[in-house]
């Protein structure tokens, strides 16, 4: 297959970033969109064009979280539920024009080309996004009976990879998506029940620390989800949030 | 070199108990005085890191990715085992001890292996504890399912992201940590060499891989929680970024690595495509609780089904070879990971391959018919889906194609019962140390490992280090020592950067994973071996004049990266293959042709091979020395390791 990629190229955070444009032929299509990139590095390399075009990836099945482009237009490209990793060429038509940028979010800074800085995502796990255990000294882990949907419904908002596509996605740069399944998940195991207000709270007040924009309600982020979490965990994020809002005045 | 494994005295079943009750401990006020440095945040490195920030010690941790939360553990699909005995089948700590000893064909050290399964439930109780949200039955209590290698049903499992959400978990036991102030993190950064200090390990240099600084932390201890080396195959189910470097430098600056040549095969990933690839996936074991593996039982068949003339739907049950449960009715499609791929092997090495020929099916219209597609679906969905994006092939209609794939190292750095390397205050924890699969790891007990090493074992055994080390004060990091190794790296990155050939560092990646892979793989003989070891060696020398790396060392530049990491391949592959030469027996992984029963299973030497090799380094290019711990079973019964 053949195609026309114009990639977004920038040095560092300060520099200013552009598009360049570059062709590029004899592509299978069973090849991943990755290994496209692979291809095009090498030939960057072989014949002493430019940079290689930086991206970041890691485990390339779909899990780590770690690769995101925004590809046409789209977080991780033209299919539903997989990570850009996961992306093949087989679902592009020979002779497409590609168009490929990194995450665009003030959160997440450019740190070269297509790789962006996603730290804001740990911080707000740091400010409450857990279970306050210590290792040892915990009950055997049958005394807690857990009603079967129930687990599967903080077992399907766990599965959140934090690769902030849906930051991406949203016109407001919002993490209500990644906030919301991180809360739901601790939120809906009895585990999670004892922290739940000052959990919310504290992960909220991070989020919006950090310069992630509020929620559009048009829900462009969980259309982009590659791991399908859904709109269902805002609102819960939402309820909880009201809830200890009461709480608090309450105190 | 003398290596002491410091096993504690007393039955096996009393010694870690025995232990724990006369090490020496920390005051907590003196905890405070202590820096430990842990470089990993997988299973391993995170778990001990939050482990030993929560009771009060000063840690920083590193990774190379930006977060903590992408470590490879996070890809583990099927589960986790523990002697929970749940299911009241008849599991026990004594059945997982003799489980694991017997997979890993009795080459590894009783005393480790017996303390892996005592603290394995615990594991569990601490994942539940964090909120980890594991399979349930419909009364709430944990599901279990089976893995190969064992007759009971104790692997623990959240749908087919079992490492991602025992990794979560970790990293929200770390991240809390982080919070309170205990764990200082450090994201994209990579360990590049380990100072030594007056022979203890007393600090790490790193490389910022945002601007390409030079950074010096110095410790009163280092853990080292890197994973392993699997990646020196190129094509493996490993991530992109896995690398066996951290424990390389290590090794260089005298901590002893251990049993190099066993490295795990895993029978169920979705076979080799084309030149470009860059990875393989895996398929969990799990699924060979309920898919059954084949191949045609007439050549013509397989020939067919190779030309596109033949579906594997339109061959009749008769024609089918299912050599999995003929030659092992016993355990069936559920034997040990080395079996299953060399059983594969043997299949499409006589010609019965399907797909390019290097590949077997792996089918489930069994158990769609008897328990139902929403069943099949619910249990094993998103691999099914997976599958599915990969090959643009449906697995509920059509079987799925396997092949094995190199996944696991069993070898690594060389540690005693504190998990403490030869380098006194090096401590290695996860899948870089080498201690507790022997020569073949079971499933699900690679995330029991690095679980245990991290919550259970660390911060017991680190205290035993650190009790005297109070007195020592803080540790500079402006000593000469330290000078001397950034210059070092320094330099080291000065001439890679230098050399100014035309090929990329990938293209001698891959030429040096073929050459591995071909004659240092699932079988091997003295003749492959020489051969492997010519061949690395006019590579590297290759590599040394031809390799171009764009860009320069002071900036974020991921072929830099590459670059040095390939560089200690090349010494690691020398290595394996010594190691693997020096072995002649098979056992597990390492299966040498010349040694193997009349039926084609691995033929053990005890008496000559019954020990642990542990290879020190001479420098470049000259030939490691090696010591032996011998393994003596005190409590366990040798035997052929029979799955029939």
């Amino acid at each position: 297959m053949k195609f026309t990629l114009h990639i977004w190229r920038q040095e560092n955070a300060r520099a200013k970033g552009h598009f360049e444009t570059y062709p590029l032929e004899g592509i299978s299509p069973d090849c991943s969109f990755l290994e496209m990139l692979d291809i095009l590095n090498e030939q960057l390399i072989n014949d002493h064009i430019a940079h290689p075009v930086c991206f970041d990836n890691d485990c390339r099945e779909g899990i780590c979280g770690m690769c995101g482009l925004y590809i046409n237009g789209r977080p991780h490209g033209n299919d539903d539920g997989i990570t850009t990793c996961q992306l093949h060429m087989r679902k592009f038509h020979d002779g497409d024009d590609i168009w490929i940028e990194p995450w665009r979010a003030k959160p997440f800074p450019v740190i070269r080309d297509l790789v962006v800085d996603r730290s804001a995502f740990d911080k707000i796990i740091q400010a409450g996004g857990y279970i306050s255990t210590t290792t040892g000294g915990v009950p055997d882990a049958n005394t807690i009976p857990i009603p079967k949907h129930k687990a599967d419904m903080a077992m399907d908002a766990a599965s959140c990879i934090g690769c902030g596509a849906c930051v991406a996605a949203c016109k407001n740069a919002s993490a209500m998506l990644f906030v919301g399944a991180k809360v739901s998940h601790l939120a809906l195991l009895p585990q999670g029940q004892i922290e739940v207000a000052d959990r919310v709270h504290k992960m909220v007040c991070k989020m919006d620390e950090l310069g992630f924009g509020s929620c559009t309600n048009t829900y462009a982020c969980e259309a982009e989800c590659p791991k399908l979490i859904r709109r269902q965990n805002i609102s819960r994020l939402n309820r909880q949030w009201i809830g200890a809002l009461l709480g608090r005045d309450r105190k | 070199m003398k290596l002491d494994s410091k096993i504690p005295a007393g039955p096996l079943a009393e010694k870690w108990t025995n232990y724990k009750a006369s090490q020496k401990l920390v005051n907590p006020a003196n905890k405070r005085k202590l820096d430990i440095i842990v470089v990993g945040t997988g299973l391993a490195g995170a778990s001990a890191a939050a482990s030993l920030g929560a009771m009060g010690f000063n840690v920083d941790i590193f990774c190379i990715q930006d977060s903590p939360r992408r470590a490879h553990s996070i890809a583990a699909q099927g589960g986790i085992n523990a002697a929970k005995n749940y299911q009241n089948d008849g599991d026990s700590v004594e059945r997982l001890f003799r489980d694991t000893i017997k997979g890993g064909d009795y080459r590894a050290r009783e005393a480790n292996v017996y303390r892996l399964a005592e603290v394995s439930g615990a594991i569990i109780d601490q994942c539940v504890a964090q909120g980890v949200p594991f399979a349930r039955d419909y009364g709430g209590l944990l599901d279990n399912r089976s893995f190969g290698g064992a007759q009971v049903s104790r692997t623990f499992y959240a749908k087919g992201q079992t490492g991602q959400q025992l990794l979560l978990g970790a990293y929200g036991a770390l991240s809390r940590e982080i919070a309170r102030g205990t764990v200082k993190l450090h994201t994209r950064c990579e360990m590049m060499d380990l100072v030594v200090v007056e022979g203890r390990a007393r600090g790490i240099i790193v490389r910022n891989l945002v601007n390409g600084d030079l950074e010096r932390y110095a410790a009163h201890a280092v853990v080292l929680a890197t994973g392993g080396y699997g990646n020196l195959y190129y094509l493996s189910t490993n991530a992109m970024n896995s690398n066996g470097s951290a424990a390389w430098v290590c090794h260089r600056k005298g901590a002893a690595f251990a049993n190099p040549c066993y490295v795990q095969i895993h029978p169920t990933c979705i076979p080799v495509h084309g030149d470009y690839q860059s990875k393989l996936t895996l398929m969990s074991e799990s699924l060979r609780n309920d898919g059954r593996i084949w191949v045609p039982k007439k050549k013509e068949d397989a020939e067919a089904i190779r030309a596109g003339k033949l579906k594997p739907t339109e061959i009749p049950e008769e024609n089918r070879d299912y050599y999995l449960e003929r030659r092992y009715p016993a355990f069936g499609n559920l034997v040990p990971r080395d079996v299953a791929s060399r059983a594969a092997k043997e299949r499409c090495d006589a010609g019965y391959g399907v797909g390019t020929g290097y590949a077997v099916y792996l089918d489930f219209a069994d158990a769609i018919q008897r328990l139902g597609k929403d069943f099949v679906e619910q249990k094993y969905g998103n691999l099914f889906q997976m599958y599915q994006k990969i090959t643009d092939e449906n697995p509920y209609e059509t079987p799925m194609m396997i092949y094995p794939a190199i996944h696991y190292t069993m070898g690594g750095l060389w540690v005693d019962y504190e998990l403490q390397t030869t380098i006194p205050g090096l401590f290695a924890a996860g899948e870089a140390n080498f201690s507790d699969h022997g020569a073949n790891r079971l499933g699900a007990s690679a995330l029991m490992q690095g679980l245990a090493d991290g919550y259970f074992v660390l911060p017991y055994t680190m205290q035993n280090y650190l009790a005297d080390q109070i007195y020592v004060g803080k540790i500079s990091a402006t000593t000469p020592e330290f000078d001397k190794a950034e210059v070092a790296v320094r330099e080291r990155l000065n001439k890679l950067t230098t050399i100014g050939g035309d090929k990329t560092v990938d293209h001698f990646h891959k030429a040096l994973g073929k050459i591995m892979w071909e004659y240092c793989g699932m079988a091997r003989n003295t003749e492959s071996l020489n051969k492997a070891k010519k061949l690395v060696s006019q590579l590297e020398n290759e590599f040394w004049k031809k390799v171009f790396i764009p860009g320069t060392a002071n900036e974020f530049n991921p072929e830099l990266e590459k670059a040095y990491r390939l560089e200690d391949y090349f010494e690691l592959a020398q290595l394996v293959i010594d190691d693997a030469m020096h072995r002649e027996e098979s056992c597990g992984g390492h299966f040498r042709t010349e040694h193997q029963t009349e039926d084609g299973e691995t033929l053990r030497d005890d008496e000559h091979f019954m020990y642990v090799a542990a290879w020190e380094y001479q420098g470049h290019g000259n030939p490691e020395t090696m010591e032996k711990e011998p393994l003596v079973y005190e409590h366990i019964q040798i035997a052929n390791r029979n799955y029939k």
